[in-house]
């Protein structure tokens, strides 16, 4: 069986009976080290919180259906939901609306509602969704100069420009 | 604005004034927030990070009245330097003990700073001595509106404020208020309190300590949710639970007043006996004993001796800042020594006050 945070095989099998169900964790030698020696502060451990949370989707899902789950990537970022998964941080922005449906019962967990009913930005005209394509371009342009694909990174770079300068 | 000098100063929540301050340290809010065009920081590479980081200090360098902030680059600041930091609570532990570009401005009275790269993009700030929530979100939500307007934030009209961590999405505010409770825990009705606490979805956790262990029965409450409810009820949420708290602790230390007056007065005036004279002395031990002489001066069993000096002492004691105010580095032996000899030079003469002409 393989560690629950790498691809090493895990040698660690936990038991925790904090909560009303008990949670296993599967761990490689090094990861159940850090795990049984880390001290938390509370925001630590609430990220850690939202990591164990996103384990608790498997309850509902078939092997199948997590699996397909966990190989969704966010278009923008390249994040995919298993990294999210495990790590209980997000990539980007856009990860809230590629990724919606599966954060929602997540969100409900942590918060209790789903609806933000405080503040708002004030200038509306710069939209979200419109900045965070800066994040695809900048990606896709660091990868063109990575394949030394220098004209494609040169075009995107100027898409890049505008966007910006909007 | 050199560290050294900041050492010297008393910032705005160690004067030991404000609301309710016998028992309320400080009030604090944090606002999360990001740039909309960048990755959340986990996802960052260096050149982002550098790019933020670029962003953000012209932004804020730009608006007027802010010219004067300090700026600190944490990334390459001194092991010792960044515990400094902490320890005064300018910047999260977090941000000290993370890698890659990040920074702070900080207010020159230490009212708020601004974290960049912390675990979002932005973290803003703001802290006031006492209980004094509404106008430390008065401050805020008037820093928020000026960077909105040069900045575009990450938002969703569904979810809210965007974060790198769902459990800080929606207002992105965490509003929390540092009381001392030395007289709950003595009474022993402090594990009472965080479970009836925790029913309203608010967290406690000890000051300084290593996971939940309170040293110098410092503790912060603070709001957990921060997605449905408004941040105007969110504030009110922590702004009614924190006068029952102070209640429950005032009657706390008038039943050990009336019921073991004797026991009382002898524990704090060996706390204060015990820092006078100790040649070493270690940190764990200071927040202690000053804990309870903190509650003595309260309680006026202890004269000649003011709140805002103990605040001092709490701050002035810990690793880094000794450090700082020596002006070199210690090992753990040589703080403990140096440790005390701060303790009985302040203790002594209380009206001294040559630690701020130094």
């Amino acid at each position: 069986m393989k560690c629950q945070r790498c691809e090493k095989p895990a040698t660690f099998h936990i038991t925790e009976l904090a909560s009303d169900t008990p949670d296993e964790l599967h761990l490689c030698e090094e990861h159940a080290r850090l795990y049984l020696t880390q001290t938390e502060e509370p925001e630590e451990a609430m990220s850690s919180l939202a990591g164990s949370l996103a384990q608790q989707l498997k309850i509902g899902q078939t092997a199948e259906d997590l699996s397909r789950l966990d190989q969704q990537a966010c278009p923008v970022c390249g994040i995919t939901f298993y990294e999210f998964r495990h790590v209980g941080r997000l990539g980007c922005p856009h990860d809230y609306v590629c990724f919606e449906e599966e954060l929602e019962p997540l969100i409900v967990n942590i918060h209790g509602a789903t609806e933000h009913t405080g503040k708002q930005p004030k200038n509306g005209k710069d939209s979200t969704d419109g900045r965070t394509e800066l994040i695809r371009l900048r990606r896709e342009m660091q990868d063109a100069i990575e394949q030394e694909d220098y004209e494609q990174a040169s075009q995107l770079r100027d898409q890049i420009k505008k966007i910006s300068d909007q | 604005m050199k560290l050294e000098d900041l050492a010297r100063q008393c910032g705005e929540w160690l004067r030991g004034s404000g609301p309710e301050s016998d028992i309320v340290i400080s009030s604090r809010i944090r606002l999360a927030r990001n740039l909309a065009d960048f990755p959340f920081i986990r996802q960052c590479n260096e050149s982002d990070r550098f790019a933020i980081e670029k962003n953000l200090k012209e932004t804020i360098f730009s608006i007027g009245k802010w010219k004067d902030l300090s700026y600190v680059d944490v990334n390459t600041l001194a092991k010792v330097d960044r515990q400094f930091l902490v320890e005064r609570q300018l910047i999260s532990r977090e941000h000290a003990e993370s890698d890659g570009a990040r920074s702070v401005a900080i207010d020159q009275q230490e009212k708020f700073s601004l974290m960049i790269n912390e675990e979002d993009h932005l973290r803003v700030q703001v802290m006031h001595s006492g209980l004094a929530l509404d106008s430390a979100w008065k401050r805020i939500n008037e820093i928020d509106d000026l960077l909105e307007k040069h900045l575009p934030y990450a938002f969703h009209p569904r979810f809210g404020y965007l974060t790198a961590c769902p459990t800080n999405v929606g207002t992105g505010m965490r509003v929390s208020v540092m009381l001392h409770l030395p007289a709950l825990v003595i009474t022993r009705q402090i594990e009472k309190v965080f479970r009836s606490l925790q029913k309203i979805s608010l967290a406690v956790r000890g000051l300084y300590g290593e996971g939940s262990q309170a040293m110098g029965d410092f503790y912060q409450i603070s709001n957990q949710i921060t997605l449905g409810r408004s941040e105007q009820e969110l504030l009110q949420q922590v702004n009614d639970v924190v006068p029952v708290l102070i209640d429950y602790e005032r009657k706390a230390r008038q039943f050990l007043v009336r019921e073991s007056q004797k026991d009382l007065h002898d524990r704090v005036s060996r706390a204060f006996g015990i820092l006078c004279t100790a040649q070493t002395i270690s940190s764990e031990e200071t927040m202690h004993l000053l804990s309870s002489v903190r509650m003595g001066i309260n309680l006026g069993l202890i004269e000649n001796l003011e709140i805002p000096m103990v605040n001092q002492l709490f701050i002035h004691t810990q690793p880094a800042h000794l450090q700082k105010l020596r002006g070199s580095e210690l090992d753990t032996a040589d703080r403990n020594i140096e440790r005390a000899h701060y303790l009985k030079n302040h203790l002594r003469k209380p009206d001294d006050d040559s630690a701020e002409k130094n």
